[in-house]
């Protein structure tokens, strides 16, 4: 048994089958070969498996793969545009806002998401947008800076 | 480091790739998720292997019943202690590690596995462990480091007798190790002193608390090779611990180590890997093997909670005349020696005449404790830079003055024996004493504190390959595992020794069949010790070059040099000659000899002590105990800073960890000796709103003992944060806080204290 799901996964159609009680993390990571998105918690407590489902941010452990089925599901393997990075991508890298590089995917998808509504966030705004993801290894001091940098670029 | 093997000389280079900001090699896979973490690979046929572990701190393991589970269909195998006979010939360390891995007759903490399995799916996996029956007869426990150690305490093991002591005492006990470091004579100096400060301090056990959690994919061949994916701050040990545990010949056990997803002493101890080999080889088939995250809290290896008293007297003049601490730490179920790490570290940062410190280490039923950045040294500072803040304010000094004229300086003999060459602490402190920050007006119900801290460093065993390919480029195999950026850094330094760009130049983490033993990614040895192998490396690799560009042109090669990335001929008779570029050498390798390489390997001795001074305003409410940090300064010596970027990142990441130490961390457990907080919205590590830009100051006082003044980096700004931020506490409620962490219901029960 289980359910039958169609949905757009970074722009191309994706159809399966899953137990109904298969998470949208084991889905991505298991079942399509998408493992950007990572297990740090399983309890959507670290944010490691942030992506942007129908534009909305979720941690991807929270959601039922089920949930997926009709809507576009969007990670960090379809952030970049081709061979050319997104602006928050070139700007970890450029700031040094990545050190293991496991937060590294979910503070992306995180970022874009709160840009997308706020183009222009206060530090403090950048701080709670951030505020559930986990980094261990940065402070997140070089993380703040590189969004800033991104959002500014991405203003023009 | 001794004095005579300085030569200051030798760090006296002007650099044109170390020093710059490039980007790192694995940059783009990380930030596009293409990079291959510990849980995200694959082998064919793998099947899923999942832990049973006790809910009991303390038990006999009377009988373990697998019958029903592995009948069980989709169970490949079913593991328990029995599967793990004992190979370690007698190496009570080695056994230890496997009794952690697999209780072998008792379990010691909660989450102590007894067994393991392998299935087809996790559905079925985790099915099977509902199946296995696990008979206990439960003991009487104890998780407190000073419960452990009063004389009815339950005894965790009946061959522990305490090492370090004048007689061997007649019973066994919780206290498996003593140790005392010091000079001079510490009671004729208390009788010197003006002040005396006596002063109690706890703090609790926290975990390092990586994202990644532990992930081994492990495979088993019927032939006796075996290969292993594995998240590890140490491959090559953990090759070499696996094939002792399990009985495999070294050279047949392959291990890839993955991208690593945080580790901070964390991921060098084996737990998950032998589990998922034996599995492996009992399915034979792959398995692969992740923990979650309630296992990496109840079941790996976080730091000692402590107990420490601190006794320093001072003259009015601010000379301190005598310092002595008694250190007691909780190693974990198993013996270990942190309290003498903290016994060493406690008072390094200062000259003194008279000093010594006493170390009580001590088993509990824990789960068995591994390192954490600068294991032990925060705990000590905390206690001691707390007791060195109350005696200045006793004789009326400042406690950055007081510090000043009491530090360390080349030549001092150390408190724990060694004398210093050049060191950063007293140039630190200055930088402190002349930052703005310690001038900035403070708002109401805000503090200050500053405090010191000091790490060893450690340099071990490396070895590097550089080759030059045909095309002219170079690729580095190093054997040290890159957790913040080290194949940058050492790339950086091959580019800097062959005078060729960093873009030219590639590293990558060889596996273990590829490179000689490297000792893991710890004590701050990473970038220090690979980028000293890989200097000598490039070096052997420009004596090549220098032979083959002598070839070419047929002169001899000593009158050929090298620099600028080109062989340049020299002398009367062949000055005027085209210098040769690597690319132009690489091109004809074939004609002149073969491939060009060049191999080290070194026991990186003499890493260099490392000093920081870290400045801390807090604001604390007084109606809810709550502490939010405003402001905070890292001022740390690099020796050099390869890479400023990611020795920024390092200072600023310890400054985090201890921060979160300081204020919320904290393993709670309850009276049933059961951890109560196995999660992170429990464990709550600082979040990005919980914190302000961390603001750093790198010094570069150069380690004389590597070719361009490295030190380690990446431990010692743990160590000031939890004495800086308890100090900052302490002056914005006006009472000393002494208990680690300083969660609010803690600072509120020290106010009511206060105000009784």
């Amino acid at each position: 048994m289980g359910v039958h799901v169609r949905s757009t996964v970074n722009g191309d159609a994706v159809e399966f089958t899953c137990p109904e009680d298969e998470v949208l993390l084991d889905v991505l990571r298991n079942r399509l070969g998408l493992t950007g998105a990572k297990e740090g918690c399983g309890t959507g407590d670290c944010g490691a498996c942030s992506v942007i489902l129908d534009g909305r941010l979720v941690c991807s452990c929270l959601v039922l793969g089920a949930e997926m089925d009709g809507k576009v599901v969007e990670t960090i393997e379809g952030m970049a545009d081709g061979a050319k990075l997104h602006p928050l991508q070139q700007h970890f890298i450029d700031g040094a806002a990545l050190q293991c590089g496991v937060c590294t995917p979910g503070f992306l998808m995180a970022a874009d998401a709160l840009l997308r509504k706020n183009p222009d966030p206060t530090e403090e705004e950048i701080r709670f947008g951030l505020a559930g993801n986990l980094c261990r290894c940065t402070g997140y001091d070089k993380i703040v800076r590189a969004v800033q940098a991104a959002a500014k670029e991405m203003r023009g | 480091m001794s004095l005579d093997s300085m030569n200051p000389a030798l760090v006296e280079k002007h650099f044109k790739v170390i020093g710059t900001r490039v980007a790192r090699p694995d940059g783009v896979d990380k930030v596009t998720g293409r990079a291959r973490y510990g849980a995200d690979a694959a082998m064919p046929g793998q099947l899923v292997g999942l832990v049973l572990r006790s809910p009991h701190a303390h038990a006999q393991i009377v009988k373990i019943d697998i019958s029903k589970a592995v009948k069980l269909a989709g169970v490949k195998a079913v593991i328990t202690s029995a599967d793990f006979p004992d190979h370690t010939q007698g190496d009570r360390g080695m056994m230890d590690i496997l009794e952690n891995c697999m209780a072998r007759g008792k379990a010691l903490y909660d989450g102590h596995a007894v067994a393991a399995v392998a299935a087809i799916d996790a559905a079925t996996a985790r099915k099977a462990l509902k199946l296995i029956n696990v008979t206990y007869k439960i003991l009487p426990h104890v998780t407190d480091v000073d419960e452990a150690l009063q004389i009815h305490a339950p005894v965790l093991h009946p061959h522990i007798y305490t090492e370090g002591l004048s007689e061997k005492p007649t019973a066994a006990s919780n206290w498996n190790k003593h140790g005392e470091y010091g000079h001079g004579d510490v009671d004729a100096g208390f009788k010197e002193a003006d002040m005396v400060i006596s002063r109690s301090y706890k703090t609790e056990q926290t975990h390092q608390g990586y994202i990644e959690p532990h992930s081994a994919l492990a495979s088993v061949s019927p032939d006796g090779s075996a290969e292993m994916f594995v998240c590890t701050q140490g491959h090559f040990v953990y090759r070499n611990q696996c094939a002792t545990l399990l009985g495999l010949d070294a050279n047949k056990l392959r291990v890839t180590a993955s991208e690593i997803g945080g580790g901070f002493g964390g991921k060098t101890h084996v737990w998950a890997e032998p589990l998922a080999l034996a599995l492996s080889r009992k399915a034979n088939r792959p398995v692969k093997l992740t923990m979650s995250r309630e296992e990496v809290f109840r079941c790996t290896g976080p730091t000692s909670s402590t107990s420490i008293d601190v006794k320093i007297g001072a003259k009015k003049d601010g000379t301190i005349t005598a310092a002595w601490a008694e250190l007691r730490y909780q190693g974990g179920c198993f013996p270990s020696n942190w309290a003498e790490l903290g016994a060493m570290t406690a008072f390094a940062c200062y000259d003194l005449k008279n000093v010594k410190t006493v170390s009580k280490d001590a088993v509990v039923n824990r789960p068995k404790t591994a390192a954490y950045r600068a294991p032990s040294a925060p705990m000590a500072a905390f206690a001691v830079e707390n007791t060195i803040d109350e005696v200045a304010k006793a004789i009326g000094m400042d406690p950055i003055d007081f510090r000043i004229k009491n530090a360390a300086k080349q030549g001092t003999k150390s408190s724990y024996g060694p004398v210093y060459g050049p060191i950063g602490i007293g140039p630190t402190l200055e930088a402190a004493k002349n930052h703005p920050h310690m001038k900035a007006p403070l708002g109401k119900n805000m503090g200050r504190g500053m405090a010191c801290g000091f790490w060893f460093n450690f340099g071990g065993q490396t070895c590097v390959d550089v080759n030059v390919t045909p095309d002219g480029n170079v690729t580095i195999a190093q054997g040290t595992i890159d957790v913040g950026g080290s194949r940058a850094s050492i790339a950086m330094a091959v580019a800097e020794e062959l005078g060729v760009t960093y873009n030219q130049v590639r590293s990558i983490i060889a596996d273990t069949s590829s490179l000689g033993h490297n000792d893991m990614t710890d004590g701050s040895r990473g970038t220090f010790s690979t980028s000293k192998a890989a200097i000598f490396a490039a070096r052997n690799a420009i004596t090549v070059l220098r032979d083959r560009a002598a070839k070419i042109w047929e002169i001899p090669a000593s009158e050929v040099e090298w620099r600028d990335g080109a062989a340049h001929a020299k002398g009367v008779n062949h000055g005027n000659r085209t210098p040769l570029s690597l690319k132009e050498i690489a091109a004809q390798a074939g004609q002149t000899g073969g491939p060009i390489a060049g191999h080290a390997e070194t026991v990186a001795d003499n890493a260099g002590v490392s000093f920081a001074t870290h400045i801390a305003d807090v604001e604390t409410d007084p109606e809810t105990g709550r502490s939010l940090i405003k402001r905070y300064t890292v001022i740390q010596d690099a020796g050099k800073a390869m890479h400023p970027s990611y020795v920024e990142g390092q200072y600023q990441g310890g400054a985090a960890q201890g921060i979160g130490w300081a204020l919320n961390e904290e393993y709670v457990y309850g009276k049933d000796g059961r951890l109560q907080n196995a999660a992170f919205l429990d464990y709550r590590i600082p979040v990005c709103s919980d914190l302000p830009f961390i603001d750093t100051q790198i010094l570069e006082i150069p380690n004389p003992n590597h070719p361009y003044g490295v030190r380690g980096v990446g431990e010692t700004s743990i160590v000031p944060p939890l004495a800086a931020v308890s100090i900052a506490v302490t002056n914005a409620t006006g009472v000393r806080q002494t208990h680690i962490p300083m969660s609010p219901p803690r600072v509120l029960k020290s106010l009511k204290t206060k105000k009784k």
